[in-house]
């Protein structure tokens, strides 16, 4: 977490309040109440099915809620609702103060243009004109996160696995954004090309003071990149705290089943 | 003497929902004090919540009943009511934890372990290195082994790179959790000696120390935890 | 044949409003060298107005081919492309009795727009003789029977493939382009559904990625047709593949310019004096293809030129895109030997 001298004089700046998505007559997720704090990296847990991807999507405003607020505090410190503003609103602030990162490369890049111009469509699209200044932003951002300048030019689909994953977590954070959701980051990846990964996350949220909301089955991974954690199930979120305590302490039924379930190497 | 750390009427139950939901009471009603440049040992026999205590302190573990007081410059903060960013707060600022085992985290290389708490409080990553590279360098880590992942090292080595970190940032809080336990005799004394430095500077120590050489050598005052079964 | 009675149809021009107000100007005042088209090129058999002068149509056909409910149809779809520059607005467009490809929308536009009295000019790659232009010019000479020519000048509605005229064109003549894709977006978003949201909020990025793309691979603008350009400030819009050279010529032009996609059901429009600015990059501006050398036959440069093989060992010379200015060059002022 960055260096906050106060907290105090804090506030939140994501809250969520009451969120509710019902499909039909199914829940995908219920009642989630939760604040997140700039700098905060807090994970949603649980296993397939349990709603942390709803959860994810109402707070990313890709889904709208059957019910519940999501609250946003922008950078003029004003707070708005997310589904109170305009789309146009929405959008511009999912591409710019915001990042997304999909657990498939495919669908968080465009697979047809170059490394170089992925990372730079997020500057192009808030105005950059200058393609000299793009692309030694793409570099640098490909520098970042460990990809070789010299693969600039070349598609993602030319990427393995990891470096896909690396390249979309460039193009979300060119702009700067001050929370980042990402879907199951490193789902799908070799165990060490895992570890590099969230090496990388961990190390550029730190450095960025980035907020970020990370759904994982793997608590692993909820340990190594999360302060915060949430345990769903069937909807609900079960458990809350600190991610060392819910994994260390456990205290419900579902979360002690969940801790206990995980293989040791 | 100005308190550091106050317990007061801390318990801890584990209901093990896994096993029918037996609840175990491990500790109830625990009474405990700490001065700043005082260290205190706790003591008992495994299994008697020693452990426990420290991780409620830290905030490893939840609190069931009681207060633990913390004091954070002009504030007191009561970590078994706290609300997580407050922990992680005075975690960054306040409280160090020299835990018995190193989580290590991957690829990431000892040096750089070992400065993370002062990097977190700003320091930049030149100054935190040289540091860390002092640290490292009193408790006999060889050089060689600076730039590497911890996870691959020796129980010894690994313990050190722990100590190393739990003492960099200098807070005035410091609960150790068996801190000589892997130690050859050599780097105990150096352990001692860190540890004497910190309680002339006024931190307050809570720890379990095995050893008796040790526990003789570094602390105050004992405290038996079978007092609060 | 009967004289077609061209007060008893609604003045296509204006809309139903008040139709057929306007009376028709004998076509012996026209200047230019109008043609009838029966010329030995045209596809269809000898036309029922041949050598006439006062636009007989052949009146097995609704005037232009299109009934009067289509044509309303596609002039409000015009008007309200009219009204917002660039906007691509769908229409319900009509079989033709041609295959798509052939400037099945263009046909349309031209069909919704001309008036018994127009003067029809129809090019395809810049050349009034190729067998696209001559088969849509006899096909409104025979539906419409409206006089048709060659000369751009003499000309008030042009339909075109792939070029503007060289000839700067004027307030009372209407340029008809044929677009095979109307979405410049669609190079990088195929969702249909994606795009149209994009243009409404303006997210324009992704089509600076396509440039950016072009200078990464070929150190340049690679892009030479169908350039993209912002409408107004307002849309990005696709010009239909005319070479990029022609771009600057819908800046400002005094004269309306139509664009109709038949396959894809789009129309769209860029009124008189409007701005239009191909988009581009600060360190990488835009520019017009140039040529090394005038035009082999008329000597003309600053025009668009075509590479032609002139024999099977590598010979080739560059001739005028634009066949009628090239004519009218070598006719004026013949070219040195």
């Amino acid at each position: 977490m960055p260096h906050h001298t106060s907290l105090d004089n804090d506030t939140p700046l994501l809250r969520a309040s009451g969120v509710s998505r019902f499909y039909g007559s199914r829940i995908g997720c219920h009642d989630v109440s939760f604040e997140l704090w700039p700098g905060e990296v807090l994970a949603i847990v649980g296993e397939s099915g349990s709603g942390k991807t709803t959860l994810l999507n109402c707070l990313s405003g890709r889904l709208t809620p059957t019910a519940g607020v999501v609250e946003y505090r922008m950078r003029d410190g004003t707070v708005r609702g997310i589904f109170s503003m305009s789309e146009a609103e929405r959008r511009f602030l999912a591409r710019t103060d915001w990042g997304f990162v999909h657990q498939d490369a495919r669908d968080g890049l465009r697979m047809t243009v170059s490394a170089g111009g992925n990372v730079g469509e997020r500057l192009m699209a808030v105005g950059a004109r200058n393609y000299g200044a793009i692309r030694g932003e793409a570099l640098d951002w490909l520098e970042r996160v460990e990809i070789a300048a010299d693969r600039v030019d070349d598609r993602p689909d030319t990427f393995s696995g990891g470096m896909r994953q690396r390249l979309q977590i460039a193009r979300n954070l060119v702009t700067g954004p001050r929370l980042v959701f990402m879907d199951e980051p490193t789902s799908g990846l070799d165990v060490s090309v895992q570890a590099r990964l969230l090496d990388l996350l961990r190390g550029l949220v730190a450095d960025l003071g980035l907020a970020a909301i990370v759904v994982t089955h793997d608590l692993a991974v909820a340990r190594m990149i999360s302060h915060r954690l949430m345990v769903m199930r069937g909807g609900e979120v079960i458990e809350t705290g600190l991610t060392d305590q819910v994994l260390d302490d456990p205290r419900s039924a579902y979360a002690q089943l969940l801790v206990a379930s995980v293989l040791q190497p | 003497m100005t308190m550091r750390l106050c317990l007061s009427g801390v318990g801890k139950t584990f209901t093990m929902h896994l096993q029918g939901g037996v609840a175990i009471p491990v500790l109830h009603g625990v009474e405990l004090a700490v001065a700043e440049g005082e260290c205190v040992a706790l003591t008992g026999p495994s299994g008697a919540g020693k452990s426990t205590v420290l991780r409620m302190i830290y905030g490893n573990y939840v609190t069931d009943e009681g207060q633990i007081l913390v004091v954070d410059g002009e504030r007191i903060v009561d970590m078994a009511a706290a609300a997580p960013r407050r922990v992680l707060d005075l975690r960054r600022r306040t409280i160090s934890y020299v835990s018995q085992f190193l989580r290590a985290v991957p690829r990431v290389a000892a040096i750089d372990v070992v400065s993370e708490p002062l990097r977190a409080l700003g320091t930049s990553a030149a100054d935190a290195r040289d540091r860390a590279a002092t640290l490292l360098q009193r408790l006999n880590l060889p050089e060689r082994l600076w730039t590497l992942p911890p996870a691959t090292f020796s129980g010894g080595e690994q313990q050190r790179v722990n100590i190393a970190r739990g003492l960099i940032a200098e807070h005035p809080i410091l609960i150790l959790d068996e801190p000589t336990a892997s130690l050859d005799a050599q780097n105990r004394d150096v352990v001692v000696e860190l540890i004497n430095e910190r309680k002339k500077a006024g931190v307050a120590m809570l720890g379990i120390f095995h050893d008796a050489d040790v526990r003789d050598a570094v602390c105050d005052r004992s405290v038996d935890i079978r007092a609060f079964a | 044949m009967t004289e077609r009675d061209t007060s008893s149809l609604p003045s296509p021009s204006w809309g139903g409003a008040g139709g057929g107000a306007r009376s028709e100007r004998p076509r012996a005042e026209r200047k230019g060298d109008a043609v009838r088209p029966a010329a030995p090129t045209a596809p269809s058999p000898t036309l029922p107005h041949e050598g006439g002068g006062s636009g007989h149509a052949d009146t097995a056909y609704n005037f232009a081919y299109l009934d009067e409910q289509t044509k309303r149809m596609i002039r409000r779809a015009i008007l309200k492309g009219i009204a917002i520059p660039g906007y691509q607005v769908p229409f319900a467009s009509r079989e033709m009795p041609m295959p798509y490809g052939w400037g099945t929308g263009g046909v349309q536009v031209t069909a919704a727009i001309l008036g018994p009295d127009d003067t029809l000019k129809v090019i395809d790659q810049g050349s009034d003789d190729t067998t696209n232009a001559v088969a849509i010019r006899g096909f409104f000479a025979r539906t419409a029977g409206v006089t048709t020519t060659t000369s751009t000048q003499d000309a008030t509605v042009i339909q075109t493939r792939h070029r503007i005229p060289e000839r700067t064109l004027t307030e009372n003549q209407v340029l008809v382009f044929q677009v095979p894709i109307p979405e410049p977006l669609r190079f990088l978003e195929p969702r249909e559904t994606e795009t149209r949201k994009m243009h409404a909020l303006e997210e324009y990025g992704i089509m600076h990625v396509k440039l950016y793309e072009d200078i990464a691979r070929h150190g340049h603008i690679a892009t030479t047709y169908a350039y993209p350009v912002l409408v107004d400030g307002r849309y990005v819009m696709d010009p239909s593949p005319i070479p990029k050279f022609d771009n600057p010529k819908m800046n400002r032009s005094d004269a309306l310019m139509l664009f109709g996609a038949g396959r894809e059901q789009r129309i769209y429009a860029i009124p008189p004096h409007t701005d239009v600015k191909s988009l581009d990059f600060e360190d990488h501006p835009f520019e017009v293809q140039r040529f090394e050398e005038p035009c082999a036959l008329c000597g003309s440069t600053g025009v668009y030129l075509d590479e032609i093989v002139t024999d099977d060992k590598g010979g080739r010379m560059f001739v005028c895109s634009d066949s009628d200015l090239c004519e009218e060059q070598r006719a004026g002022q013949p070219v040195d030997a």
